[in-house]
């Protein structure tokens, strides 16, 4: 666990990432996403709740996320987010690309060490 | 469109308020205070606003925000300076104005499509002659040419002529077509009830049938409905009317006219027109077969001809076809006259740029202030320079707007003036492609004024600007605005030029000696009544002498002369002939030709042409004495050179054999007073009326022509012969009224209007240029309100000063005016074409138009000197 300062910050590609791979649970509202990436990295990653926002509308608008509105937990109006059939299959190719991204990187900081 | 915009924000705002709500809930659930729990979620979500704006660009239409947002701000912001946005609007508005207008003329003369079917299809034909490119058709060349061809779908001929009218109502001379059958259906005409000419109606000896337009069943008939099977009396023959031809007809091309009555070649009683080899001013049309290209007829036709001069070699000999894509043939004339004008108008609109740029960067440096602090708090350079771009914009298109309305006024105006000046004047007018002109026209100066302001004031040095409370100005910004001051200016002198230029072309026109004295002299036409159509030439005869001695009675009529043939400025008619004791040409082509005057006795004394050998033609010289005729100076240098012509006899082809020159009279320019000398066909020769041959004698009762001097007032002249020509018989009529005075000048309008034209366009631009050129020094002078107070303070004085600010205009000025002259002499080679008597390089138009510009530039700089004299040193030191 790490304190506020020394949380990383997303690049911004990888939060579209974050956000595909948290709906494959089921449908979630904006703060139950940003709660749950939160927590999911054990608090090393930092969101800006607001910077979440966008994203989920550059998701929605490219055809990967469909939102409806319904009633949260605590009986709060609130719109939610669920992942599409199209945004299932970017998920996997998103990730591919990360795990081989990360492969890469990692061979070359640390080329002994076998991944 | 825009209300979706609204509810999806308004949903988007639900959304982040209810995630806001749910995230203080939950810290509050975990025991944090309310508020604390509010601000503490407020935190955690980051800028609201900021997240508002970059969703709302991912929804695509940020764009149409962002200029909703600029035309606002743009708009506020001319209307905060009234002053500047009208000065700038009205500048914009005449120069985009004069550029619509001008191009709606362009584009109804030259762009707009004939208004027929297919007018790509269309040809005007001629026969080539060796003597002239365009000569006129044969009615039996004609039919063989539309039996043989094989590119043209159908062929068709006319000839204008003008019947006497009578029985119905007041007898009158009317305007008539001689057609073929296939002319009306060839341009598509349908009549508007009837029939038109079937195959075969067009032949000789068919029976008679007439068409009427619109107008005259109108006028004459009263719109009556029976007028089919009515019967109109022509030149005192009856031709049943079989159709009414369509008022909308614009017939007025390649010869052809628009005309009262249209009635079959074939009905014409003139003996010539089966001749095979006579010229009787027959025009040509045709329209060619889909796909056929104008070359592919040309060859065609090139052996159709060669197989009739075969057939007919006398007559045919060196004769072929021309073929001229009829939308050529009428504006060549005029295309490079609009042209030149385009380029004009053009550059009064480039004026009228550069000083509205001048205005926006004098006024740019009030705003820099304004634009350091946008771009001090986060807008970017392209943000910014949109803002401008727009502003500019919004100008422009407010100009435009203006210039439409100045535009429609103005071609209205022009157009009621000039009628005939130029062909096509009726479809001239404003349509799409004239409006999206205008608007295309509009945004270019809009973002060519608007740029370089632009781009100068969105990367102001923030630091320098913020700091000094806005006195920045750099040197940088005053070269722009006197570079732009003297492009202005080398404009102005070279429209300056130009019009000088065809201000003295017109005058030296109008100085051309004619080669007769045009004054109090009435041209007219005469024809006897229709019952003398069958009379025998010797009654015509005695009928013409009695109107002239009629006529000649009248008090205000000096002298009296018929005239058959040609007539000055007027129509052209040539006599064939050789010359006796030479060989006899084998064909009429290798005759040789001379202008022909059919004329009496005062001829001369009524044009005032001067008599320069021999005698001219006496009463005695009629039907009964042999023939003799009168040459002009020129024939007789051509054909009699070094010899005195006087005594030796010509043969003339026909009219009727030899004749003896008795006389030799002064040239007169019957082309023109700019192009006669350019003509390959000056020889004139002038043939006493009286012996002109029978056939031609009884042609000549359908309708002569004739002139006569007078005295006072032209259009009571007018009447009393009129009256006189009734006195003798009501159906003899007099009509075609004009003076020879007003000959002439139509003949120069033309030139007269582009010389007006051009002058206008200068003027304009002279008057845009200065206040250019005052603009820029007031405010140069105003910037250095300061530097003269020091100077008067270290005691200069005001004439000092005034010396100082008007050098700086007159440096400008000059500077122009050498630009000016140096693109001058290239661009007025250009004009070649329009400029009579003046060189395209005439040194006094240069020398005048240079002063003038020069002293114009120096009047305008005077005020802001006088103003800058008037500085009170005190005062100037103080502002800080």
């Amino acid at each position: 666990m790490s304190t506020q300062d020394e949380r990383l910050e997303l690049l911004q590609g990888t939060l579209d990432l974050l956000i595909l791979r948290t709906l494959i649970f089921g449908p979630q509202h904006g703060q139950g996403i940003a709660r749950a990436i939160q927590q999911a990295s054990e608090k090393e990653l930092l969101v800006e709740h607001g910077a979440l926002y966008p994203a989920l509308q550059r998701l929605e608008e490219r055809g990967w996320l469909s939102a409806k509105w319904g009633t949260s937990s605590n009986n709060r109006k609130a719109r939610f987010y669920s992942l599409t059939t199209a945004g299932r299959k970017q998920l996997l190719k998103e990730t591919n690309k990360w795990k081989r991204l990360a492969t890469a990187i990692g061979r070359i900081l640390d080329p002994a060490r076998k991944v | 469109m825009r209300f979706w915009h609204r509810r999806k924000e308004e949903e988007f705002d639900e959304e982040v308020r209810s995630h806001l709500a749910m995230a203080a809930q939950d810290r509050a659930d975990r025991g944090a205070k309310p508020a604390e729990a509010a601000s503490a979620a407020q935190r955690e979500f980051g800028n609201v606003e900021l997240v508002k704006e970059t969703a709302r660009e991912t929804w695509g239409w940020g764009w149409l925000d962002r200029l909703n947002q600029d035309l606002r701000f743009g708009f506020r912001v001319l209307t905060k300076s009234p002053g500047f946005a009208s000065v700038a609007i009205l500048t914009l508005g005449l120069g985009i104005g004069i550029n619509t207008a001008l191009f709606s003329v362009v584009n109804g003369v030259l762009l707009n499509p004939l208004p027929f079917p297919k007018p790509q299809e269309l040809v005007s034909l001629h026969e080539s002659k060796p003597n002239f490119g365009e000569g006129s058709i044969s009615y039996s060349n004609f039919k063989d040419w539309r039996k043989n061809n094989q590119t043209f779908v159908m062929m068709a001929i006319g000839r204008q002529y003008s019947y006497s009218l009578t029985g119905a109502g007041l007898a009158e001379q009317v305007q008539g077509e001689l057609v073929s059958s296939d002319l009306l259906p060839l341009l598509g005409v349908k009549p508007v009830r009837g029939r038109m000419f079937a195959d075969g109606e067009d032949e000789i000896g068919a029976a008679p049938a007439a068409m009427i337009s619109e107008g005259i069943w109108n006028r004459k008939f009263g719109a009556s409905k029976d007028i089919l099977g009515k019967s109109l009396t022509l030149d005192g023959r009856s031709y049943p009317i079989i159709g009414i031809v369509p008022g909308s007809l614009r017939l007025n091309v390649a010869g052809f006219h628009e005309s009262d009555v249209y009635v079959p070649i074939g009905q014409w009683s003139n003996p010539l027109l089966p001749e095979r080899d006579a010229g009787l001013g027959i025009h040509g049309i045709g329209r060619l077969r889909p796909g056929v290209s104008v070359e592919q007829a040309r060859a065609d036709m090139q052996r159709v001809t060669r197989d009739l001069t075969v057939a007919y070699p006398e007559a045919n000999k060196g004769i072929g076809a021309t073929l001229i894509p009829l939308k050529e043939s009428i504006v060549r004339n005029v295309r490079g006259q609009l042209l030149a004008l385009l380029a004009a108008v053009g550059f009064v609109l480039l004026i009228a740029c550069v000083n509205v740029a001048n205005l926006l960067l004098a006024r740019s440096l009030g705003r820099t202030r304004e634009f350091a602090l946008r771009a001090a708090l986060g807008a970017g350079r392209a943000r910014i320079l949109r803002q401008l771009l727009t502003e500019s914009l919004l100008l422009s298109l407010a100009g435009g707007s203006l210039g439409l309305l100045l535009a429609g006024w103005c071609t209205k105006v022009a157009l009621a003036h000039l009628p005939q000046a130029m062909p096509r004047a009726t479809e001239v007018g404003m349509d799409a492609r004239v409006l999206f002109f205008t608007l295309g026209v509009s945004l270019a100066c809009g973002i060519l004024f608007g740029l370089a302001p632009a781009l100068k004031i969105s990367k102001p040095n923030l630091q320098e600007t913020l700091k000094e409370g806005g006195r920045g100005s750099s040197g940088a910004k005053h070269r722009t605005q006197g570079a732009l001051v003297v492009a202005e200016m080398a404009m102005a002198l070279v429209l300056l030029v130009a019009a000088g230029l065809m201000v003295r072309s017109l005058s030296a026109v109008w100085n051309v000696n004619p080669g007769f004295d045009a004054r109090n002299v009435l041209s007219f036409g005469l024809s006897l009544p229709p019952t003398m159509k069958d009379a025998s030439s010797d009654a015509i005869r005695a009928a013409l002498r009695e109107a002239q001695t009629k006529l000649a009675s009248v008090r205000s009529v000096k002298s009296v002369s018929l005239s058959w043939g040609a007539t000055p400025l007027g129509s052209d008619d040539e006599d064939l002939f050789w010359i006796e004791g030479q060989p006899k040409p084998a064909s009429e082509n290798e005759m040789n030709w001379a202008l022909s005057y059919v004329v009496q006795e005062d001829y001369l004394k009524v044009m005032g042409i001067q008599l320069q050998r021999g005698r001219f033609f006496t009463a005695q010289d009629n039907e009964h004495s042999s023939r003799v005729v009168v040459v002009d100076d020129i024939f007789a240098a051509k054909f009699f050179p070094n010899q005195d012509p006087i005594g030796k006899h010509i043969v003339m082809a026909n009219k009727g054999g030899v004749a003896e020159i008795v006389g030799v009279a002064g040239h007169v320019k019957q082309w023109g007073l700019d192009s006669d000398d350019q003509n390959a066909l000056r020889a004139e020769l002038y043939f006493p009326y009286m012996q002109l041959p029978d056939q031609a004698m009884r042609l000549s009762a359908n309708g002569t022509g004739a002139l006569l001097k007078f005295d006072g007032d032209a259009k009571q002249v007018g009447a009393a012969i009129r009256t006189a020509a009734s006195q003798i018989n009501g159906d003899e009529i007099i009509y075609g009224a004009q003076t020879m005075e007003q000959i002439i000048a139509d003949s120069l309008s033309d030139r007269q209007v582009s010389m007006i034209v051009f002058g206008v366009f200068a003027i304009l631009a002279l008057g845009l240029a200065s206040v250019g050129i005052y603009g820029v020094i007031s405010y140069l002078a105003g910037r250095r309100t300061h530097e003269i107070g020091v100077r008067m303070a270290l005691g200069a004085k005001k004439s000092d000063v005034l010396k100082m600010v008007l050098n700086d205009g007159l440096k400008l000025a000059s500077l122009g005016v050498g630009i000016g002259v140096a693109a001058s002499l290239g661009l007025m080679r250009l004009l070649q074409n329009l400029l009579f008597g003046v060189s395209a390089t005439d040194p006094t138009t240069f020398l005048v138009v240079g002063v003038l510009l020069t002293c114009v530039a120096a009047a305008a700089c005077f005020i802001p000197a006088q103003r800058a004299t008037k500085v009170d040193p005190i005062v100037a030191l103080r502002y800080e």
